[in-house]
């Protein structure tokens, strides 16, 4: 590609960007070789390509161009994001191809996939971004055509005339169009005239992941490219005192042996990365090291004693982080109460494919990077900011995610590629083995839940407190966050459910700890959702009252909450009993993402065992652009809801993670699945809810207190063996 | 470094490489087909999985130098040249991938099952898949992207 092509697109790209709201999408498949720049690298002829916003590049030949800003890793967003817009530009799926955008700025500042928030937080204004196109192609004809704009319309990228049926194809009228201002309030299709959203359209990227085709981040290939693995400390805190690279060095196709250092927020740490002309030559120079660590005392954690204090902590008092009503005097009033502490362990994100960045400096002010990231945005601002680089000089190749579930938010193995390759001089890949990623974290907090619950005589829930003692994320990341206040990160959800509880306190108490920690999929509420519904459930049961019933008691007014356990008592059966030995749990979880519940049905298979045989999930969204999705999105979340309740779990002895592989950090298999049925709610309207997470946290709840309802066993502490209760 | 022939989807391909290299990264980053995934190293999660001579194996525990050159090696790039076989079609009407980072090691253990067994049940599913890890939890509809599988296969063979 010429300079001149180049300096044209550009040039194009700001032509017409006006007015629509910022919130601006790409994403798309990087080349492989490196001297295709990825952006643009899929575009046939850049002299004849317009944009008529950021989202929407059409060329004269006819190919069209949707940009996705959300990085596709799992969730779908590489079909539903740009359907949004194709729908509205009344284009059908094979007419149009993807690209994942990098963080340029011109894209907007929400270039991530996390929160659930990229189908729900775009829906609306990328409808517009499609209707504006839309209505700008079809101005263009109308005046090419001299006939009222009110006699044409859209369908399969043309513009037809209806009087006379002429028609022209998008790529005929994308110069002209290109020069008119943008609508700023386009008319949006009713949605009864859809043909893309809330159908279930097969998504783009599965032929690609099905072939070997599909590019993630560890498959990119630079010329002249080295392989580098890091040896980092299995010793969480510790520095690095010195190494021996001479036996490394002697592996045949290692090149050299040097410091790196790996940041994850507050959390630095000095490693001794292998760099090789392969992979496998710089995993074997690793083998060779010899590395002396400094571990400063931390060599001495472990989660047992960590765990014991943080049920110290739960003696204290806390921050109070929500008050209504007054807990503490009608608790104090109350004859039939309950409390309970619940604990959830450490857990590892475990995406399938390892942390990975290929880094290219091409000069001292030129940075190129491949990676799997769920933030190009970020990757983009932390790389211009720390380099001091001009956004032009620095391309994000945002690939296929070989799994996220919030690993990918972090930085950390981007960085650490980045600076290797700056001090090496030389295109690099960094790629973290199995282990590497077991044992290294971030990991998701360990978090403790204590309980309090008081009931009237005729078993009506009086008053709740919930305290939450758990160390933090925002300590490694956000380290100036004030500590004499809640984090509401930690505490997420449990205020706003909608049970009608009519004297709440909830409280948090931080426990310090120095091992990395990061969001994980549904962030705290993964852990928070288990204790609240499993206390719900004790109390349901103290009170003699039937667990749905009981919950349906405290929601009096309408509610999303409400319709979904109404649903969920439908789909499910709730009111045939079941016959003995078998038991079934309900729970929900309204949070930031969204909301679901689930109702699991588990069988006794001997006295201290169950089988977990199904899980009913209804899903609350309102609008729903790809129903199909949606329910891999929820069977997702559940089979890692179960994982986390069941097997996952990363402890320390020595300072050190304990486990290293999926031998002992074990992952659901096939043969141990219960059957899935989702359920989506969805009435349309502007009402939108994620998809991505909401699935995840009740599932831990519903199972234990299907445990228990088969069992009489009451589950407090995850992970469990359902098989030696 | 010892010189290697392979054959690989049909083709003859000479590779360098030292002898205890796993056939993982031989495929991968000599050979360039990307397409087989690292997910453990250590044959714990099936991400690489590969056919010699028709049979699944874990690339990332097969060395270079135990290939002989006789031995036929199928990746995924090497069941169909237009993603149209019988297992890819039912891969794609049940919408399994997610990530799609496991699913060339699923399709490629799938792939032999239905060879192995061209109707399997549900309990030979579980004994044949439980190898092959998925971190999204597409599990299910790999189940029912079996049976599909295995009915078209049915159909075609009654024609």
């Amino acid at each position: 590609m010429s300079n001149n092509q180049k300096s044209n697109i550009q040039r194009r790209d700001f032509l017409k960007f006006t007015g629509l709201s910022a919130t601006a999408f790409i994403l798309g498949i990087p080349s492989v070789k490196a001297d295709e720049p990825a952006l643009i690298s899929n575009l046939s002829n850049l002299e004849d390509a317009f944009n008529l916003n950021p989202y929407v590049l059409i060329e004269r030949s006819g190919k069209i161009t949707l940009f996705n800003t959300k990085p596709e890793m799992g969730q779908g967003t590489y079909q539903s994001i740009p359907a949004i817009i194709a729908e509205e530009l009344e284009l059908s799926p094979g007419q149009y191809t993807v690209q994942q955008t990098g963080g340029e700025k011109r894209f907007g500042p929400l270039q991530f996939s996390g929160g659930s928030y990229s189908v729900r937080g775009s829906y609306h204004d990328l409808r517009k971004v499609g209707a504006a196109a839309r209505e700008m192609l079809l101005t263009a004809a109308a005046r090419q055509w001299n006939v009222p704009e009110s006699e044409c319309y859209a369908q399969d990228a043309k513009i037809f005339h209806h009087p006379s049926g002429k028609s022209l194809g998008y790529g005929d009228l994308v110069e002209t169009a290109s020069k008119l201002d943008a609508p700023q309030n386009p008319r949006l299709k009713d949605p009864a005239d859809f043909k893309m959203l809330g159908k279930s359209v097969q998504r783009a990227d599965i032929p690609l992941k099905i072939s070997g085709r599909a590019v993630f981040g560890i498959d990119v290939e630079v010329p002249g490219m080295v392989y580098a693995s890091v040896e980092r400390c299995p010793v969480f805190g510790a520095a690095l005192k010195g190494f021996d690279k001479k036996m490394a060095l002697k592996v045949a196709g290692v090149e050299q042996v040097l410091e790196v250092v790996r940041e994850y927020g507050t959390y630095k740490s000095t490693g001794v990365a292998v760099v090789a002309k392969n992979y496998w030559a710089a995993l074997k120079g690793r083998k060779a090291l010899k590395v002396e660590w400094d571990f400063k005392g931390n060599e001495k954690f472990n989660s047992t004693d960590y765990a014991q204090s943080l049920r110290e902590l739960a003696k204290t008092e806390g921050l109070v982080d929500h008050t209504s009503g007054d807990f503490d005097k009608v608790y104090a009033e109350t004859n039939q109460k309950l409390e309970a502490l619940y604990e959830t362990p450490f857990v590892s994100h475990s995406p399938l494919e390892a942390m990975n960045c290929t880094a290219h400096w091409k000069d001292e002010k030129t940075l190129e990077v491949w990676t799997s990231t769920q933030v190009p945005g970020d990757v983009m601002e932390t790389l211009r900011g720390r380099f001091g680089l001009k956004e032009e000089n620095v391309t994000v190749h945002t690939c296929f995610n070989g799994g996220g579930f919030g690993r990918r938010l972090a930085l950390d193995f981007i960085l650490e590629a980045v600076d290797l390759a700056k001090t090496i001089k030389k295109p690099v890949k960094v790629l973290w083995t199995r282990e590497d990623d077991t044992q290294q974290g971030p990991f998701r907090p360990l978090t403790f839940s204590a309980l309090k619950g008081a009931l009237s005589s005729d078993g009506k829930l009086l008053a709740l407190q919930h305290k939450v003692i758990s160390p933090t994320v925002s300590a490694f990341l956000e380290p100036e966050r004030d500590k004499s206040k809640p984090d509401g990160t930690m505490t997420e959800g449990i205020s706003s459910q909608a049970y009608e509880i009519p004297n709440m306190k909830n409280l948090f108490v931080l426990a310090d700890v120095h091992i990395p920690l990061g969001y994980w999929r549904s962030v705290t509420s993964s852990t928070l959702a288990f204790a609240h519904e499993c206390f719900i459930d004790e109390l349901a049961h103290q009170a003699g009252k039937d667990p749905l019933q009981f919950r349906m008691d405290m929601l009096t007014k309408d509610s999303d909450t409400k319709r979904v356990l109404q649903k969920l008592r439908e789909v499910s059966g709730w009111d045939k009993p079941l016959p003995p030995g078998r038991g079934r749990g309900i729970a929900q979880w309204d949070f930031f993402a969204g909301l679901a519940g689930h109702v699991v049905e588990v069988s006794k298979t001997s006295d201290n065992a169950v089988k977990i045989d199904k899980v009913y999930a209804v899903i609350d969204l309102g609008t729903v652009v790809n129903p199909d999705n949606v329910k891999a999105q929820v069977e997702g979340g559940i089979v890692m809801g179960i994982t986390a309740a069941i097997k996952n779990g990363i402890t320390f002895a020595n300072g050190q993670t304990e486990q290293s592989n999926f031998h002992d950090n074990p992952i659901m298999r096939m043969s141990e699945m219960p059957q899935i049925e989702v359920h989506i709610l969805a009435e349309g309207g502007d009402k939108i809810k994620g998809v991505g997470e909401p699935g995840l946290p009740p599932v831990a709840a519903a199972l234990a207190n299907a445990v228990f309802a088969a069992t009489g066993k009451r589950i407090r502490k995850l992970p469990f063996d359902p098989e030696a209760l | 470094m010892a010189k290697y022939t392979l054959s690989i989807n049909g083709q003859k391909v000479q590779v360098e490489a030292e002898p205890d290299t796993p056939m993982l990264w031989v495929i991968r980053d000599y050979v360039g087909l990307k397409g087989t995934k690292f997910g453990c190293g250590m044959a714990l999660c099936g991400a690489c999985t590969i056919h010699l001579d028709g049979q699944p194996i874990r690339a990332c525990q097969t060395p270079i130098s135990s290939i002989k050159k006789k031995n036929k090696i199928t990746t995924i790039e090497g069941i169909s040249a237009n993603i149209d076989h019988v297992v890819q079609r039912a891969w794609i009407e049940e919408q399994v991938p997610q990530c799609g980072y496991c699913q060339s090691g699923q399709i490629m253990s799938a792939v032999a099952l239905l060879k192995a067994i061209p109707n399997p049940t549900d309990a030979d599913i579980d004994t044949y898949m439980s190898g092959n890890l998925c971190r999204c939890g597409t599990y299910n509809r790999i189940r029912k992207a079996i049976h599909t599988a295995a009915a078209a296969l049915q159909t075609e063979s009654n024609k």
